[in-house]
């Protein structure tokens, strides 16, 4: 018998099932965009026919971290920066689990900046949601990796030298799978696109542009958004990494200017996950490693073998 | 210190093969009945350079190195014979040698290779050879390897010299490379050794007495090292899951996992980072699986994050720490005991976490099933080190010892049935972290079971995981979770038998206290002062927290006055000890050692003695003497 009889389970899931029977008053701002991504969540999750019990979320530390406690699924609120690392840990280990890892700008692309190049690199099969903002909010308003140059803050009173990450660039150089941006401001697509990612077979990387009305009042608001699926100005191949790049790249130069192109990016739905790729070197067991500890019929001891005893490295 | 025993030194540059030789003639001994030890010292560089391997064999148990050695094998450096580098290598060339002059001991035997050595290089080595009665046998190892093979076949050439001048057989030599090679490199290779055996026998008069010893196992033995007792002791404790980063020495237990995990249907993952790698072993086992990570020093430094984040959110992990000689990257293949307060302290607030330092490679298989069990049952992290030394030491061990079932119990986690019937929050979450606790456990729950939803979060949570800053939780929630420790200490005092060992006399004036990997030479000197007739007992410890109180009170009570041996330059165990215990300040001396190298038995010797007669200075060079608080 499985230990883990929520997972597969097929039914009809209520999206209020995601929220918390006493929801804690949730601490983000009065128009924050983070209550876009949570509503895209709750509508995206049930769309897909994931259970809030077959559902892992690891969130990082900021505002976005808290997004865990608004939406009733099996959560880890991990630490800034390292919500990815616990999350593709967690996959390999029950590939049954609907794995999601959240995260703002600051700690996606700042501190856990070389874990989501590698778990990108490695197209480990979850979905990862950044709420950009491009500032730090939690900190009270300091820059971020996708703070525009020139931003001025208490930590960069003369304003930033730097130029702002590219995330999507980032991401599709990087090795992701599925590649997209939408905006709290866009509920639909936004939905859209967490069901897609979700779906999709690989690391899906959403940046989810989500605006900070209290710290980041200079920034654009993304809107007006445009939907380059939607819009006839913009044809490329989101299946070609060269015309997805030079997409992406428009995208970026064109956000810092005030014009906010959202949509997907850059789809690849050949590539295999990270999961299959061990697979095929013998080096991923086919049945999740979490219930062999729930199997009485597993023989442990029939594997055992004292060569590694007499071998050495 | 006698010449019952043998101490055969293999000597060349890195990648020469020294360790693949040394293992599997230590292996030749250890079947042929001995007891063995061996020792390596190696710098950090992938090819040439001067490294040795030591094989201490003799029929008694071997604890450590010894002092010194009787047989030097001097194979040369191939690698600093590349003539374009000869700047760059300067006397490399000749080091295999003369740099293993000074503690060959007297009447002992040098066979170096004069394809690549000449000891006219070596200053003064015709007079040294005579006032030590050397008896040196130059012979040119890379024109026999070369005539039936291939010239890196010198070191086969060199143990079939070996063989000759100790009398020995080649049948045990033989049966090992069989199993480790095969084709025209097992029939070239059996070509040199035969040839070397029968050329020495047949060319050179041998005028020493030093022969093989004799021994006799009563049972099957295992060549077991530092890295393999922990890495076995894992898969035994049914981890299936490993992250780690390169980084000497912890790569030799993250390579033995990596190679037979699959093999065992686990999952070894290299990743970007040791942050990265200690956060995949939090990630695996809050998923349900048995998991662990590792570093040394510098890797474990980062992993502090993850560590803390592993004690607030109560997730089992067992971290390994190999250490090496610091502060920074500091001396990268050399020993060192200096990471222990780092260890014991690292992350944010206050530390709650079970650290072992086994002494001996079967003791790190124990401590190591030991850890997994102790994380798993009572959801702490628990680690365990190890350091340069004890990672590539080899030490026969009973095969029979590690007959034992593999646990695979994941421990204090419910099943779901269990889930329907407990105490769900408001919120509709499982209280995953209740405040009232037999032994501080409050049992899990994993991802994708029924009824089990909970938040896990390294903020301060109430019992359903929810983020919560109420005073009167966060003393309940930390109280529980400090607990643990307390429940433990006494589970190890009452159902355990002590991972402390002793040795010497109950009723002895003096004590000698070590811990981890320095214990073995401890003992050997236990033994030696008790000979010469000094009352002395030691203890070596293994628990460094949950720290065991009432064994080291006893321990301390029953002596006049004790002297601690560690490796390190801040006598960092001593501090632990006073901290633990709030007394014998006074009785306490602490010996330190930190120029890279472990303790031999005799210095320990000298300074105890010294220590005994009052002696403020340490008769040893490179070594300290560190006097009583009240002195």
């Amino acid at each position: 018998m499985s230990a883990f009889n929520a997972i597969g389970e097929e039914r009809d899931i209520d999206r209020d099932e995601y929220t918390p029977g006493i929801e804690p008053q949730p601490t983000w701002c009065p128009g924050c965009g983070d209550f876009g991504v949570l509503k895209a969540l709750k509508q995206a999750l049930p769309e897909v026919g994931r259970t809030p019990e077959e559902t892992l979320l690891c969130t990082g530390i900021g505002c976005s971290g808290k997004l865990n406690s608004y939406l009733d699924t099996y959560g880890f609120h991990t630490i800034h920066g390292r919500s990815l690392p616990v999350a593709r840990a967690a996959k390999l280990a029950n590939p049954g689990l609907e794995v999601i890892a959240a995260g703002g700008d600051g700690d996606g692309y700042g501190i856990g900046g070389n874990h989501f190049m590698h778990t990108a690199r490695e197209n480990h099969d979850m979905t990862y949601i950044v709420f950009n903002n491009e500032i730090f909010g939690l900190t009270k308003g300091q820059t971020s990796p996708t703070s525009p140059k020139g931003h001025k803050s208490k930590t960069q009173p003369s304003g930033s030298a730097k130029t702002p990450i590219r995330p999507l660039s980032l991401s599709l150089t990087s090795g992701a799978s599925y590649v997209a941006r939408t905006a709290a401001v866009n509920p639909n697509q936004a939905k859209e696109i967490l069901v897609e990612a979700i779906e999709h077979d690989g690391f899906a990387h959403v940046d989810f542009l989500t605006q900070c009305p209290t710290w980041n009042k200079d920034a654009k608001q993304y809107v007006p958004y445009v939907d380059i699926q939607d819009s006839d100005d913009y044809d490329f191949d989101i299946t070609d990494r060269r015309e997805a790049s030079e997409m992406m790249y428009e995208a970026e130069d064109a956000l810092h200017e005030g014009e906010v192109l959202t949509g997907r990016f850059y789809v690849d739905e050949d590539r295999p996950s990270y999961q299959e790729e061990k697979k095929a070197i013998g080096e991923m067991p086919e049945e999740p490693l979490a219930e062999r500890y729930f199997d009485d019929d597993y023989d442990w001891d029939q594997k055992r073998s004292y060569d590694l005893l007499d071998r050495h490295v | 210190m006698t010449d019952d025993e043998l101490i055969w030194r293999i000597a060349g540059g890195s990648g020469d093969g020294i360790d693949s030789t040394s293992q599997n003639f230590a292996k030749a001994l250890m079947r042929s009945g001995l007891n063995v030890f061996t020792h390596r010292h190696y710098p950090s560089r992938i090819r040439g350079g001067h490294t040795y391997v030591e094989i201490r064999a003799r029929e008694d148990t071997v604890k450590s190195r010894g002092d010194g050695y009787n047989f030097l094998l001097a194979l040369g450096d191939s690698f600093a014979r590349n003539p374009k580098e000869n700047a760059y290598y300067g006397e490399e060339e000749i080091k295999p040698l003369y740099e293993n002059l000074d503690e060959l001991r007297e009447g002992g035997i040098i066979v170096y290779d004069s394809g690549m050595l000449d000891t006219d290089d070596v200053p003064n080595f015709d007079e040294r050879a005579e006032e030590n009665n050397w008896h040196v046998f130059d012979i040119n190892l890379r024109e026999l390897a070369k005539e039936h093979g291939r010239e890196i076949m010198r070191n086969t050439a060199g143990v079939g010299v070996t063989a000759a001048l100790l009398d020995m057989e080649l049948g045990e030599i033989e049966n090992l490379m069989e199993d480790a090679m095969g084709g025209d490199m097992l029939e070239a290779n059996l070509n040199v050794l035969h040839d070397a055996y029968e050329m020495t026998n047949e060319e050179y008069e041998f005028e020493h007495d030093l022969r093989v010893p004799t021994g006799d196992h009563d049972e099957e033995q295992v060549l077991v090292s530092g890295s393999n007792g922990v890495a076995y002791g894992a898969l035994d404790a049914g981890c299936r899951f490993i992250a780690g980063y390169p980084m000497t020495p912890w790569t030799d237990v993250f390579a033995i996992m990596s190679q037979n995990l699959p093999k065992f249907g686990g999952i070894s993952e290299q990743v970007e980072d040791e942050i990265a790698a200690a956060a995949l072993a939090v990630g695996a086992s809050h998923a349900g699986v048995k998991s662990m990570s590792g570093s040394s020093g510098g890797g474990f430094a980062l992993m502090g994050e993850p560590l803390g984040l592993a004690e607030m959110t109560e997730t089992p992990i067992v971290l390994i720490e190999a250490m090496r000689a610091g502060p920074s990257t500091g001396l990268p293949t050399k020993p060192e005991q200096g990471d222990l307060e780092s260890i014991l302290y690292s992350s944010q607030g206050d530390s709650n976490r079970v650290v072992f330092a086994p002494a001996d490679p079967a003791e790190a298989y124990d401590q190591t099933r030991m850890a997994f069990k102790l994380a798993y049952d009572y959801q702490i992290p628990a680690i365990v080190i190890i350091d340069q030394k004890l990672s590539g030491e080899n030490r026969n061990v009973p095969k029979s010892f590690f007959d034992r079932p593999v646990d695979a119990d994941p421990g204090s986690v419910l099943t779901e049935e269990e889930l329907a019937e407990a105490a769900h929050d408001e919120s509709g979450k499982f209280n995953r972290f209740i405040h009232e606790t037999e032994n501080g456990v409050a049992p899990r729950s994993l991802p994708g079971q029924k009824d089990g939803r909970y938040l896990a979060t390294g903020n301060e949570h109430n019992k359903a995981g929810h983020i919560d800053e109420d005073p009167d939780n966060r003393v309940a929630q930390m109280s529980r979770r400090m607990s643990k420790l307390v429940s433990i200490r006494e589970e190890l005092d009452e159902e355990h038998e002590s991972q402390q060992s002793y040795r010497g006399p109950e009723d002895a004036e003096y004590g000698l206290i070590t811990w981890g990997s320095q214990q073995g030479t401890v003992e050997e000197a236990v033994d030696r002062l008790n000979e010469r007739g000094v009352s002395v007992k030691s203890i070596g410890v293994s628990d460094m927290m949950p720290y065991p109180e009432q064994e080291m009170t006893e321990f301390l009570e029953s002596v006049e006055e004790a002297m601690i041996v560690e490796m390190n330059a801040t006598a960092q165990f001593r501090g632990l000890t006073q901290k633990e215990l709030g007394q014998f300040g006074e009785k306490l001396t602490s010996f330190l050692k930190y120029d890279g190298n472990p303790f031999e038995p005799e210095e320990v010797v000298e300074a105890f003695e010294a220590q005994i007669n009052g002696a403020d200075e340490s008769p040893v060079t490179r070594t300290e003497i560190r006097p009583a608080a009240g002195d």
